[in-house]
């Protein structure tokens, strides 16, 4: 092989922070061909973001290169002065982020965004410049370009300002682009989209790319070559393939465990050696004793309607039962609706018709403003999104738990609060000796599962989990996902889960129903709908999940990229 | 014990911040050594602050009389040490009722949104299109010649500031997961805005009162100073710099800039105060 495109040799990054100095990456190489898509998988914190921004220097002030060389067509990047660096920045290199819509300029038209790009490295007019950018937007494929030009970011959907970006960084031809996270939190179909349309730009441009991702499945199905870091270190590099067949290193093995794939059961996202430990949890559990003829559903939902003041309702005519101990997924892309039928669900706000029955008896007549006076209202709880948004700064993590306790359960400060919220510690698997943290102390998982904590705190029977797991990383999820199912198989609770993520809902759930802009598109017993979707829609959104292991690589005419179709 | 560990994290924590931040300890040193002077000033005072002595009138700073002496042979010095409680008491009164009514009203505001909100909202539009010094004057005219009357003003015009600031601050939460959860935990909407909402904003509010305190402290003494609100022989420091700024053209100097410089100072000490306190406060900037 000739000299490659980008050599990365031994970089150490090394952050200043308050606890002194903290090494991002630890010695990682690695090195692309040009034409080449790398994928370059990781956990929150394990330094492959670092290492994209170290290549491309937008390394933050606190952060510095303290060893390594980075060679770009034979040239130590490293050494040359911020002033010539520059010239380099989009021309050779550029790159992509993970919220497009933060990277883009609110007051300004996209189209001009794109001409300022390409002027700051041309020399050419500005009506030349913004004839470029046109041509660009057709390059992303955005519908009615011409329009889209004047547009403002805020009036596009986040896959569109992605393409704007994608156009942006591909302006002025670069060598090499470095995409960090260029899909994550975009509706899987969007993502396919985007994804196929970075992977055929690159491979019409001979462009080579880096793409970070957390989502092993992704990286497998656009790229060649893998390459897995763990805490700033390089642990192994494969083909996707081999690396699923036969992950070599510990951490590769437990993170291809930990991805849930369209076959994986609850069981299996654990490696090998610890599967035994829940495999008795289930054994244990007792099946549910069959409810004597006559019981009403633990939840019957009839014609739940919800308008708002403008647009078109946000949801209507949505009916569903659920038994105790039963789980449900509800799944749609943003905009589907979900959110705002969870929140009718748990009382949180008002539908605008229908009916809620719980355990036979209506709720949905109480306010919501009213409702935390009822006496369901420790019977339904709720677990939010994102960890980091739902517990109150000001609360440790003791009193997130011991809240709901003492609002709805009439428990008074003392030993007993302690001893409870201990339990519910514990059987969540939080330490005990956290709970004296505030939530920005605790990582990620951990405050999922003071969530999680605080929400089983008072022993509801429906518990409705709206994408508990989307912003967590893999194995965290895998673990929080064992621990979900376990509550449900110990204490008979209901599950609504309410998700994008398609295998996580058909590895979880029982039913399944499918929303889309506020109807029920679809439902049934989830693995049969999944793998014999009736709706054209439900066939797109399951046929747009990367998949794991059996995404068939497909050769592109020239320079050996892969994309898969 | 938990209390005790969680007040010395607080006393760890404060002391990390004022260490990267020396200003802060400054600023805090100097609003500290002015409480001390607003509390113990009467007793620490070398002279009588209203007992007037003709035979030692307009006379310069000396080593007697450290700050000089007025038209009427009163010592400069002292007035300013008893002049700083009733400053400082009309500015902390006027913050304060400014703060607990702008911050209720503002957080339930931001919280509802709605008619509530737009009426709300507007009437601090009209309010703040007058100019604020001249609607104080105006109701201290209005209302008569007296301390209560000036906290009073000064706690109006200030009111629009604290109720856009809260609902500013509660509207980007009032969506927020926790506060969703807190009433999935059995909160109502009230607590959810007193119990949850305002204590999250008052970080941010602590700059916005520090800040405040100065410009009260100026607030008044620009009151005083015109002639409205406390009356002479009562010592304070916008009547000192009145009655002083008519000898300043027969070079007596020190009347005018003794009362200044406190003022000035006091000022300054709050307002480098505010960043500090919001690190101080806030339990996100612990690790």
């Amino acid at each position: 092989m000739t000299e490659p495109l980008l050599r990365i040799e031994d970089l150490h990054v090394t952050f200043s922070t308050r606890q002194g100095l903290v090494e991002a990456v630890r010695g990682v190489t690695l090195s692309l061909q040009p034409g080449e898509m790398l994928g370059l998988v990781g956990e929150s914190g394990s330094g492959k973001s670092v290492t994209g921004f170290a290549t491309t220097r937008l390394l933050d002030a606190a952060g510095r290169i303290t060893q390594g060389q980075i060679f770009y067509r034979g040239q130590d990047i490293t050494k040359i002065p911020d002033r010539d660096f520059r010239t380099l920045h989009g021309a050779a290199m550029s790159m992509i982020f993970q919220n497009p819509r933060a990277a883009l300029n609110p007051i300004r038209a996209v189209g001009l965004q794109i001409a300022d790009a390409i002027l700051s490295h041309k020399r050419m007019s500005k009506q030349d410049a913004e004839k470029e950018a046109l041509r660009l937007l057709h390059a992303v494929q955005i519908r009615d370009p011409e329009k889209r030009m004047s547009a403002y970011p805020h009036e596009l959907s986040g896959g569109m300002c992605q393409r704007v970006m994608i156009a942006i960084a591909i302006s002025c031809n670069p060598m090499l682009l470095i995409a960090d996270e260029p899909t994550t939190g975009l509706d899987v179909t969007t993502q396919k989209v985007v994804m196929d349309i970075l992977a055929n730009i690159a491979a019409e441009r001979g462009m080579a790319t880096i793409l970070i991702t957390h989502d092993l499945g992704l990286a497998a199905q656009y790229c060649r070559r893998v390459v897995v870091m763990e805490k700033g270190r390089l642990v192994e590099e494969a083909p996707p393939e081999a690396l699923f067949r036969q992950p070599q290193h510990v951490y590769t093995k437990r993170l291809v465990a930990a991805s849930p794939t369209a076959s994986s059961r609850i069981e299996d996202l654990v490696t090998n050696e610890e599967r035994g430990a829940y495999l008795a949890v289930l054994a244990a559990s007792k099946p549910l004793p069959e409810p004597p003829a006559g019981t009403p559903p633990l939840l019957d939902v009839k014609n739940l309607a919800k308008r708002y003041d403008q647009g078109p309702p946000a949801l209507s005519n949505f009916s569903m039962t659920m038994k105790a101990g039963e789980s449900v997924g509800l799944v749609g892309e943003s905009g589907s609706g979900k959110t705002t039928t969870s929140r009718m669900i748990c009382r949180l706000i008002d539908a605008s018709e229908g009916e809620i029955l719980f355990n036979g008896e209506s709720i949905g007549h109480l306010p919501a403003r009213e409702f935390h006076r009822s006496p369901h209202r420790k019977d339904i709880q709720i677990v939010f999104q994102d960890p980091n948004e739902s517990l109150n700064p000001r609360f440790t993590a003791f009193d997130c738990i011991a809240h709901p306790l003492l609002r709805l359960s009439g428990m008074r400060a003392g030993d007993a609060l302690r001893q409870r919220v201990e339990d519910c510690a514990m059987r969540v698997g939080l330490p005990v000796d956290l709970l004296s943290r505030f939530p920005h102390q605790l990582s990620g998982g951990q405050k999922a599962r003071v969530g999680i904590a605080r929400a089983i705190a008072c022993r509801p029977r429906l518990l409705v989990l709206d994408e508990p797991t989307a912003a967590l990383d893999v194995s965290v999820q895998a673990v929080v996902l064992q621990l979900l199912d376990r509550l449900r198989r110990e204490d008979h609770l209901a599950l609504l889960f309410v998700s994008h993520d398609l295998n996580v809902v058909r590895m979880m759930c029982d039913r399944t129903i499918v929303l889309r802009a506020g109807h029920i598109v679809e439902q049934g017993a989830s693995r049969a709908l999944f793998e014999n979707p009736a709706d054209q829609y439900t066939r797109e959104l399951v046929e747009a999940v990367p998949h794991i292991g059996r995404g068939q690589i497909r050769e592109i005419a020239g320079r050996g990229q892969s994309v898969t179709r | 014990m938990g209390i005790h560990l969680m007040a010395s994290a607080t006393l760890r924590h404060t002391a990390w911040i004022l260490r990267g931040n020396p200003l802060t300890a400054v600023a805090a040193a100097g609003v500290l050594i002015l409480v001390l002077i607003a509390i113990f000033g009467p007793s620490i005072a070398p002279y009588d602050p209203i007992a007037s002595s003709v035979s030692e009138a307009l006379l310069p700073p000396s080593r007697l009389h450290l700050a000089g002496t007025d038209q009427l042979g009163r010592d400069t010095f002292s007035r300013l040490l008893v002049a700083t409680r009733l400053d400082l008491v009309i500015a902390v009164s006027a913050v304060g009722i400014s703060f607990v009514i702008g911050a209720v009203v503002g957080a339930f505001c931001g919280y509802a949104g709605g008619r509530l909100d737009r009426s709300v909202g507007r009437f601090v539009d009209v309010m703040m299109a007058f100019p604020l010094f001249v609607l104080a004057m105006a109701m201290v005219a209005a209302l008569g010649n007296r301390v209560e009357n000036i906290v009073i003003a000064t706690a109006i015009i200030n009111l629009p500031f604290y109720i856009r600031f809260a609902r500013a601050e509660v509207n980007v939460r009032r969506n927020v997961g926790w506060v969703e959860a807190a009433r999935a935990s059995g909160e109502g909407h009230a607590s959810v805005v007193l119990r949850f909402l305002l204590p999250n904003v008052l970080p941010a509010m602590a700059v916005q009162i520090s800040l405040n305190l100065g410009w009260a402290i100026l607030n008044a003494a620009g009151l005083s100073f015109i002639g409205l609100g406390v009356r002479p022989p009562t010592p304070e420091w916008g009547i000192m710099v009145a009655e002083g700024a008519r000898f300043i053209s027969t070079g007596k100097w020190w009347l005018v800039a003794f009362p200044g410089l406190a003022l000035m100072l006091a000022v300054l000490c709050f307002n480098l105060l505010g960043d500090g306190l919001r690190d101080i406060l806030d339990p996100r900037m612990r690790t």
